[in-house]
């Protein structure tokens, strides 16, 4: 009996908990967002802030250029992780790993990356100039397209990559002994798992990309290509309208939310299936056929993917030598940024998830906490940003908090990644062990042990990886809120590039990407080894997924 | 919340309880500047050593974004900014920061070296520029030789900066505002072919120009100084345009909420004194308001300095901005 009691009194604090959370990330959305506009309505003299002609085609752009990244990198990501998820071949794993790396270089160093590769004096066009072809100008939607699939298809592929490893392997062999092969496979095997999965990828890249303000400008080659979110920082840098910034905010916001919701809403979730967490083993796509559309895919993603990449680390390289000393301290900073919010996400995100799983027999406000927790991704983080600092301002010097107010922005930006992958990790584990659990009367701790903590590590560290490695990256809060002892990594990156040191700042650059990526792989290794049965799980892991790159070659066909 | 063990508790109170009595001894003067000021290879760690040398003072810098982001800054902090004197703001941003009440009168005469001079009761100068167009000679051998040739140089690709994110990007606005006045809309869209593209701000612009993406940036007159002295590269150049070039001038006013008012006034007149303005030249990359008494650094006298200085009074700048900013954006969207 009081064994009982204790139980509900667990439950009745872990409900709250997730209720907290889920407050907690709507107040630094909307919450931040209400209290700019607040506290600019108040200052408004000449009546509420209109709602412009240049707004409008601000939003247009806007909503297409994301759509269409959204879709061109989702699309072009089904025949890649098809490749990666059936194919073995030297380096891999590697190149599994490296996917995370465009979307965390820093931001001008990825224009720089695609320019070097696509501009009118990059490889591309020299190579058309040697042919004989004219020189292809990309700049307008094309540029704006080429960088955000740059940044995004990776992303969309590691999705996919989750997908299939979560397919369990008997089903493959199934599929094998009914002899199924090529569409027949295709439509049996990897098309549910894409209707479950690419419509969060979408949304996913659809907010990504709403947010993109400094890309689309530079690549989408003027004005044409403004997006909301310049509007809303030209409200506030130009004519300091907090009013008008906050409304433009919130009606991003709550355009996003709709569409975020709707695109959930397409996305049909298979009953996960209980399996044995054998190794997949593949044997389809022998013929020659198929065999030719994987290499293609490889290839093309490799060049596609690698050449910018190349040519960023290229210059980071040839810079390292003119790093300054002051970069240590800095990437110290950015540790101390990527830890704290590392750690806040994924209280955010297990809080978030277990509340929609709670309200799973509601699915409509599963859906909902699902399509909240995307929000701080749709929020302006400079907007953001001042509305913490007004919320706080009356309790402390929120100039003194820069750090952690950087920490908590970006875990609410990086919820969305930690969420989608943790919460189909909660749902499987659920329905592959929570019967058996129940059977065996496991509670508390002892059933979070056995039932959910194997289940939910991989994609555990994986998201505290990415959470870490975004924060460590960010320039959107940190350029509000400039930390009075000195700058974190990014700030620095900005401060070198305005005193015309282009060579330290391409070091400083490879230096946050060598942080970033490094702590992403750090909490993948430390989520691996965390368990005493780790060791020996490893030999017959999921076959898939996020592996990093340091075991090359082992994983090959046998 | 963390729970520190009592050792740690106490000395963290006697840290927290001691530090008052350390601030009382010597004042401290809060001076907001913007991030390329502050920064380890900017003017202020050298403008910091100099007048804590002589103030029996605290200089602490705080580094706010740019001009833009910290006037920002000081409107939302209002009356209970920490702020003691604002460094960074330009004409553009002066007749704003006028109307907000913040600033305080200097009561300084001065008397700059400042072409068009100045008179201004509530800012005093500390550099200046002029915007132009930078390229590379081995590029370019043949730069254009004024506006109407840059709009009709058919091979020239030029990259700027928007005027809505960068301060740059809206000196290049006013400048052709001051040469065409009625006729700026019809230039930007005899223009806009030659333009790349438009960046955020200066530093993307700045990049796509040294990776070879355009022939010219929009930058200013003294950047070829910094890849003369600092790297020993005498390619890059300014190209100067005879209609003339329009000015950048870097103001700093004292906050009417200051604690340390004498303080302030005196960091004022040190900004004008040779051992703040001989700092400027080869850390800001900008020209001193006084002429060091040692002359400009090296390399400076290779600079060509534009024959017609333009510059519209603040009043004006605001007046005309966002009618400029429609225009422009009219032009280039088409």
């Amino acid at each position: 009996m009081t064994r009982f009691r204790a139980d509900t009194a667990a439950a009745l604090a872990g409900g709250l908990a997730s209720w907290a959370a889920l407050a907690a990330v709507l107040a630094l959305s909307f919450g931040s967002a209400g209290m700019a506009l607040l506290h600019g309505w108040g200052a408004l003299e000449g009546g509420a802030p209109a709602w412009r002609a240049s707004d409008t085609r601000a939003l247009e752009f806007t909503l297409r250029q994301a759509a269409l990244s959204a879709l061109i990198s989702t699309a072009a990501a089904v025949p890649l992780a098809r490749a990666l998820a059936r194919r073995r071949f030297w380096g891999r794993d590697a190149a599994i790993a490296l996917l995370g790396a465009p979307f965390l270089l820093p931001t001008i160093v990825a224009i720089l990356g695609v320019v070097a590769v696509w501009g009118r004096s990059g490889l591309v066009a020299d190579a058309a100039a040697a042919l004989g072809l004219p020189r292809p100008d990309i700049y307008g939607l094309p540029g704006v397209l080429l960088a955000h699939v740059f940044f995004n298809l990776p992303l969309a592929t590691r999705i996919f990559l989750q997908g299939y490893a979560a397919i369990p392997a008997e089903r493959w062999r199934l599929a094998e002994q009914l002899g199924l092969e090529g569409r027949a496979l295709f439509a049996r095997m990897d098309w549910p798992m894409l209707r479950e999965s690419a419509p969060g990828a979408f949304a996913l890249i659809f907010l990504v990309c709403v947010t993109s303000f400094a890309v689309a400008l530079a690549l989408g080659g003027g004005p044409r290509a403004t997006t909301l979110e310049l509007a809303i920082y030209q409200a506030l840098r130009f004519d300091f309208d907090l009013a008008r910034a906050a409304l433009l905010a919130l009606a991003q916001l709550g355009l996003c939310m709709a569409l975020a919701a709707l695109t959930l809403a397409l996305s049909r979730a298979r009953p996960p299936e209980p399996g044995l967490r054998a190794r997949i083993v593949r044997r389809d796509g022998r013929g020659r056929a198929a065999r030719a559309t994987d290499a293609a895919a490889l290839i093309a993603a490799g060049l596609f993917l690698g050449l910018p990449l190349g040519a960023a680390l290229a210059r980071g390289a040839a810079g390292l030598a003119a790093l300054p000393a002051q970069a240590w301290p800095a990437a110290g900073r950015s540790l101390m940024v990527a830890l704290g919010s590392a750690t806040l996400c994924m209280a955010l995100a297990l809080g978030l998830a277990t509340l929609a799983l709670r309200l799973e027999r509601r699915p409509w406000a599963a859906r909902a906490v699902e399509a909240a927790g995307l929000s701080a991704l749709a929020a302006p983080p400079f907007v953001m940003g001042m509305g913490l600092f007004l919320a706080l301002r009356p309790l402390t010097d929120p100039f003194a908090l820069a750090l952690p107010i950087t920490a908590a922005i970006n875990a609410a930006m990086a919820l969305p990644f930690a969420l989608g992958l943790i919460l189909p990790a909660l749902r499987r584990a659920r329905a592959e062990y929570g019967p058996l659990a129940d059977q065996l009367g496991l509670r508390g701790l002892a059933r979070l042990r056995a039932a959910t903590w194997p289940a939910l590590r991989r994609p555990l560290g994986l998201a505290a990886g990415l959470a870490a490695a975004l924060a460590a990256g960010d320039l959107g809060v940190i350029a509000l809120f400039a930390p009075a002892d000195g700058p974190t990594l990014p700030l620095l990156v900005q401060r070198l590039m305005a005193g015309y040191r282009w060579d330290a700042a391409a070091g400083a650059s490879l230096l946050l990407l060598a942080l970033s990526f490094g702590l992403f792989l750090a909490f993948d290794l430390a989520a691996r080894s965390l368990s005493p049965r780790a060791a020996r799980r490893r030999g017959r892991g999921r076959g898939l997924g996020w592996r990093p790159g340091w075991r090359l070659g082992r994983g090959r066909r046998p | 919340m963390m729970k520190l063990p009592p050792i740690a508790a106490a000395a963290l109170a006697a840290a927290l309880s001691a530090a008052p009595l350390a601030a009382e001894e010597r004042p401290t003067l809060t001076v907001y500047a913007y991030d390329s000021f502050v920064s380890d290879w900017g003017p202020g760690p050298a403008v910091e050593k100099a007048f804590e040398a002589e103030c029996g003072c605290d200089l602490r810098f705080v580094a706010a974004g740019d001009g833009a982001a910290l006037l920002g800054r000081l409107k939302l902090e209002g009356a209970r900014t920490e702020a003691d004197v604002a460094l960074g703001l330009d004409t553009n941003l002066t007749a704003e920061a006028a109307e907000s009440g913040l600033f305080a009168p200097h009561g300084i005469a001065a008397k700059v070296d400042l072409p068009g001079g100045w008179d201004d009761p509530l800012f005093l100068p500390y550099d200046y520029g002029w915007f132009a167009f930078v390229y590379d000679s081995t590029r370019l051998p043949e730069p254009p030789a004024d506006f109407e040739a840059l709009a009709n140089a058919e091979n020239l690709r030029i990259v700027i900066q928007d005027p809505r994110s960068s301060t740059p990007g809206l000196g290049l606005l006013m400048w052709v505002k001051h040469v065409y006045g009625e006729r700026a809309g019809d230039y930007w869209r005899r223009l806009a072919p030659r333009i790349v593209t438009v960046t955020k701000g200066w530093s993307e612009a700045y990049g796509m120009f040294l990776e070879g993406e355009a022939d010219m940036a929009l930058s200013y007159t003294t950047s070829p100084a910094y890849h003369l002295i600092a790297e020993g590269d005498a390619s890059k150049k300014a190209a100067i345009f005879p209609e003339g070039h329009y000015m950048q001038v870097e103001v700093a006013g004292k906050l009417a909420a200051s604690d340390q008012p004498e303080l302030a006034d005196r960091f004022l007149r040190f900004m004008l004194s040779d051992k703040f303005q001989s700092i400027i030249p080869t850390t800001n990359w900008m020209y001193p308001v006084a002429a060091p008494a040692q002359g400009l650094p090296q390399g400076f006298e290779t600079l060509p300095r534009p024959a017609r200085s333009l510059l519209f009074p603040p009043e004006q700048a605001r007046a005309l901005r966002d009618a400029a900013v429609d225009e422009w954006l009219d032009a280039l969207s088409r």
